[in-house]
This record gives structure tokens, sequence and C-alpha cells, in this order.
């Protein structure tokens, strides 16, 4: 294998770790609050088909995010009401926002553009660019004759789209939100004893849903992220268990901002290797199962949630809904 | 006679003139990648159109959204009394074999797989043909002396292009190198974008400077990613060279809109059996139009024309992976 060639792999990981990483910060908000949420990838799929249409039908991208970022919120908004206000059970409220975005999606998609549930194919200003750095190499085939350096750096480092530097940056803030305001220590202790809270005349209600409202956001970048930059438009299932696999990464983390960020990469490395098994194969000399290589992250994550790895302990108030006074 | 009682006879009524109406009217099925593929369907579609458009007929058509709906939908339109109904896509063979023998007066017929039932028409492409001739104007459009193939699904029929397309290269340039990579083994491979334009440019990376994509809506980002890293592309079932006007070097046509447009012609005559389409019948062939005039010599288009003529003439054959599955120009 070749120092190019492993590039491109450690360049596709980061490509596929962004959206994960979106969706496992926001996992990370809602679930540090005590709101646990299979939603994820609901969320994304409904972001995903917005932002693709109406950068689509706008021709700008920037108006298509707004839209994934919105339609993500409505979601996060019905998953607060069922809740957080109607103390419902968070886990089906969950899985309901999975079905509905499915299906949803599909059936909008066929009614609108009549392209079998696709959106059009976006070009131009409709597509997050990728951002160029200054002296960046950006075709293969000039990078092929350049030194190993320009290489790392024209591939590596340049030629992203905004979401993905955007994402890595929201890591630190994120922990610094999370363990340096008072609003991220009140948060997490939302999340371990809400009664302590509101004893100290904080409402817990208004907590949770400003984490379930930040969770929508994210939500609503990493779907965008997928129809407007990593492809060209939506297609059907286009979240393909991202959802999921940003929720096995939040485990896997141990719900921390920084630990996420490693796991994410790990996954994404492994999705990347996955659409390389002629590279892999040469690596080690073994046909390696692309279906393998797509389980391991919920493999891991069992390997995980059985302890070998040191215990994962999730926040202890999570999926219980806070009743203030019988 | 009560209101309902009426109204349900009248909307029986209305129901049986509109059957009537549809009856020996064709219908075209279409395959999961929806009628607007820019592929495939997309040229069913396009064959049905034509025919409309030059008799004034009128024709059934409708859009699967999940395997589960392939059997039901053929019976549908048997019921409804269409005939002939043409499927585009070798998934309908299983759900065909057992609808054909419950309604034997309709004529059934199916593109890319062979259903043996005496009102089955099956037509199947020479695509090893055509994919010679576009694997010849890669040898020649390239500099590195590299090119590439991209499949969808890996099955016999997609190495059936892969095949004929490193045995056109090959017969340009012997020494030229021939990288081939399929998306996946599952139908989801049909559907892959992000993976073709990741297989794209590793392929890019090991030296190819023209692609062939024959991978259904995966190819869409086969032929992004090449426009963008500023190498060749080659299209695939329609012309699609206006993707990428300038990009793509051409496309190799399978002529799906000329065989739903014969079947939809001869009608209730519609011929069963075997039918092939190859370069001899204008079943398959390369796509020259004003986006890929300047990318095709004048030389290129002699010597690519001079090998249709040899091959439809008989005096030059190419390898059919399907017959035997292997090829001799390139290892799986």
């Amino acid at each position: 294998m070749d120092f190019l060639t492993l590039l491109q792999i450690l360049d596709a990981s980061l490509r596929l770790a962004t959206p994960l990483l979106l969706a496992c910060l926001a996992g990370l908000f809602s679930e540090r609050a005590g709101i646990f949420d299979i939603g994820l990838e609901g969320k994304m799929l409904v972001a995903a088909f917005l932002a693709g249409a109406i950068a689509a039908t706008s021709g700008n991208v920037w108006l298509g995010l707004l839209a994934g970022i919105g339609a993500s919120l409505m979601l996060s908004v019905v998953h607060g009401l069922a809740s957080i206000t109607f103390r419902g059970n968070q886990l089906i409220s969950g899985v309901a926002i999975n079905f509905f975005a499915a299906g949803l999606t599909v059936v909008a998609s066929q009614s609108w553009f009549g392209q079998g549930g696709r959106t059009p194919q976006l070009s131009g200003a409709a597509r997050f660019d990728p951002i160029i750095w200054p002296g960046a190499i950006t075709k293969i085939k000039d990078l092929r004759k350049a030194d190993p350096l320009d290489q790392a750096y024209s591939e590596l480092l340049s030629g992203h789209a905004i979401i993905v530097y955007a994402a890595l940056l929201l890591v630190p803030l994120s922990w610094w939100v999370l363990y340096r305001t008072r609003f991220g220590l009140r948060l997490r202790a939302v999340g371990e004893n809400p009664a302590a809270v509101d004893t100290a005349g904080i409402s817990v209600v208004r907590l949770r849903y400003s984490a379930v409202l930040i969770c929508g956001v994210l939500c609503g970048i990493a779907g965008a992220y997928l129809s407007t930059a990593l492809q060209a438009g939506f297609v059907k299932d286009m979240t393909a268990g991202r959802g999921y696999i940003a929720l096995a990464a939040l485990i896997f983390a141990k719900w921390r901002p920084w630990y996420a960020l490693y796991a994410c990469l790990l996954f994404g490395f492994l999705q990347a290797l996955a659409l390389r098994p002629d590279v892999l194969e040469k690596a080690i000399g073994l046909k390696v199962q692309v279906q393998l290589l797509d389980a391991l992250p919920y493999i891991l994550t069992v390997i995980i949630l059985a302890g070998f790895v040191g215990k994962a302990i999730p926040p202890r108030a999570g999926g219980e809904p806070y009743v203030k006074e019988r | 006679m009560t209101f309902a009682a009426k109204f349900l006879c009248a909307t029986a009524a209305l129901a049986l003139t509109a059957g009537a109406a549809l009856a020996a009217d064709p219908a075209v099925i279409y395959d999961l990648g929806g009628k607007f593929d820019k592929s495939f369907n997309e040229s069913s579609f396009g064959g049905a159109k034509r025919w409309a458009d030059e008799t004034g007929g009128s024709f059934g058509e409708f859009e699967i959204s999940s395997d589960a709906q392939r059997e039901q939908a053929i019976r549908e339109f048997a019921e409804k009394g269409h005939n002939p109904i043409v499927m585009a896509g070798f998934s309908w063979a299983t759900p065909l074999e057992t609808v054909a023998k419950d309604y034997p007066n309709t004529k059934f017929a199916i593109i890319d797989m062979v259903v043996d039932a005496p009102n089955v028409r099956s037509i199947v492409f020479n695509e090893h043909e055509g994919s010679y001739l576009v694997g010849m104007m890669a040898a020649m459009a390239s500099e590195s002396g590299t090119v590439g193939f991209i499949g969808g699904m890996d099955i016999p029929l997609i190495r059936k292009f892969a095949c004929g397309y490193a045995q056109g290269v090959k017969a340009v340039k012997a020494d030229a190198t021939v990288i081939s990579n399929m998306t996946g083994t599952t139908p989801s491979a049909w559907n892959d974008p992000v993976k073709g334009s990741e297989l794209t440019l590793a392929q890019i990376s090991q030296g190819a400077d023209v692609v062939y994509a024959a991978a259904g809506g995966t190819g869409v980002g086969v032929l992004q990613t090449a426009a963008d890293q500023d190498i060749l592309s080659i299209g695939v079932d329609a012309n699609q060279n206006y993707l990428h006007p300038g990009k793509v070097l051409t496309s190799m046509m399978k002529r799906v809109d000329n065989a739903v447009y014969d079947a939809f012609k001869s009608g209730d005559a519609m011929e069963t059996g075997f039918n092939v389409m190859g370069i001899s019948n204008g079943g398959v062939g390369y796509a020259l139009d004003e986006h890929n005039a300047a990318l095709v010599s004048a030389e290129m288009k002699a010597a690519v024309d001079d090998a249709a003529a040899k091959i439809s003439s008989g005096e030059l054959k190419v390898h059919d992976y399907m017959s035997d599955e292997t090829c001799p120009a390139l290892t799986f």
C-alpha cells in the first residue's frame, strides 16, 4: 500500500466520520440532559431530504442547510413534547420519528420531483464545494507526482466541505460548553439528578428542551451534509443507519465529546475501509467480507457494553421523564 | 334500489368501461431505479413515449417502490387487459415466471433476462459488443495507458460489460492496464453514488484516466467525480454525454427504448421467444453528439466504425462472459 492510498483512505474516513460526529454530538447533548434519542436517524433523514429539495429548487445551498435544520428541529420539538411535556416513553417516540421520516421523505420527494424518491442532482451553488487551501493540488493525477508532504497537505487537510471543518471545531466547543459553562453544568446535572436541579430553582423542562433543540440543530447539519456535500442530492434512505452508528459511537465514547471524536473517526475509518476492500485484501493478504466491516461498529459497541473495555455508564436520569410532584 | 346501491352500480359500470378502454393498450413497468433514473428506466419510458407520440395511443405505466410489489404489479396490468406488458430489468424474471402461466393470452416482454414461457419475449442485449467499442475509444483517448471500469452489483451481466470493455481496450493497446471494481454484492450497489465516487478516486490514483461506469445510479457519482478530477468517463445505457459536456468521452448505448418501442408497435402480435439486440440490429452502440464531438477524433471514429462493421458481419467475435463465465482479457 503506497502513501497516497493510505492518505485517500484517511481522507475518506474524515469525510465519512463527519455526519457521524455531528449526530454523535447531537445525541451527546440530548442524552446528557436525560433525553434518550433513538430518532437521530430520522432527524438526519428529513434534514437530508429537505436540504436537498430546497437546495435543488432555490439553487442556494445555505437555504438548503437552513431548511434541513428547520425540518430536524420540527421533529425535535415533537420528541420534546412527547418525552418532556407529556412524559411519554422516549424510545418509542424516537422509533416513531424514524419510521415517520423513512416513509415521509420518499413519498414527499416522489410527489414533489417524480424521480423515484430522489431529488434532482445538485450542482454549482446548490452544493457545498470543497474548500481548497492555498497551494493545494486538487487533481489526483497531478498529486501522484507530488512529494509526500504536499500529498498529505492537499489530500488530507485541504479540499473538504466547510461542514467538515465546522464539525471538527464543534468538538472543543461542545467540551467547553458542557464542562466550562454554567449552562453545561446544569445540563449535565439535569441528566443525573433533575430533582436537585429543580430544588436549586432551575427549570428542568426548559433545560431539557434546550438540549433537545441543540440536538435538532446538529442533526439538521449532519443531514444537510449528507445530501449537499457528501452526495449531490437526496436518495431514499440515504442515512443508511448512520444515526444508529452515531448512537453506538456515543456509547463507545462514554458520553464525552473528545472521545466521541475518536470513536467517530474510528467508525469513519471502518466505513472507508469497507469502500476499499481491494486495499485491505492487499494489506493483510486475506479477503475480508465487506459486510463484516460494515458490522464492526456494532460489534465493537457490543464488546464495550459487555464491559470488556471498562464500564459505560449512561446519565443516571436518562430515559426517565421528570415528575415534579405526585 | 337505495342510493348507496345505485352509487355502487355506477362506479362498477364506470370501472368496467374504463377497463374496456384500456384493454389491449400496452404497458411498461419500471424497475426500482425509478422512471427518471437518467439511464435504463428512463430509456424504456422514452421508447414507450415515442410509440405514444407516433400512434397517438396510450399506455399503462407503473413505478414500483419495493421488491414486494413486483408480482402484484404484473398481475394488476394483466387483469386490466393490457397487452403486451413490458418490464425492464433482470429482477422481474422470478415474478414473471409465476404470473405468465396464469395469463396465457397476455403477452409479456422482459428485458435483460430469459424467461422460458410460450407467451414471453425475452429481450437480451449484446452489451459486450457495445462495451468493446467504447473500450477501443477509451484506449485511444487514454494517455496513461491505464483505464478503469466500475460496475454496479457483481453479477454475470455486469462482468459481461467489463469483459467486452477490456477486450476492446486490449485490441487497441495490448499492454494497457484495465482496473476493474464492482460497487457491491447487493442491489444497493445500483444506487450508491458515494461509493462510486470513492472507487473512481481510487482508480485515478492508480493511474486511470478514462473510467467506464456500468452501475446504474452509482454511475452518477462516477461521472461526477471523473468530471471534477478532469479525467474522461464513459456513460452507460442511455446517452449520458450531456451530464458533463466535454468530460464524458461517450456512452455505451443500450437501446432499451428501441426494444420497448418494437414490443409496443407489434402489440398483440408480438413475437415471443428469444430476442437478441446487438450491433447488427441497432440494439447497442456508442453515442456521438455535440457534447462529445470534440473528444472523438476522426481516427477514433473510423477505427470504431470499422470494428462495428466487422462485428455485425460476424468477422470479429467479441467473447461473451456469460457464455462460459470466463474472460480472456480480464480477471475478476
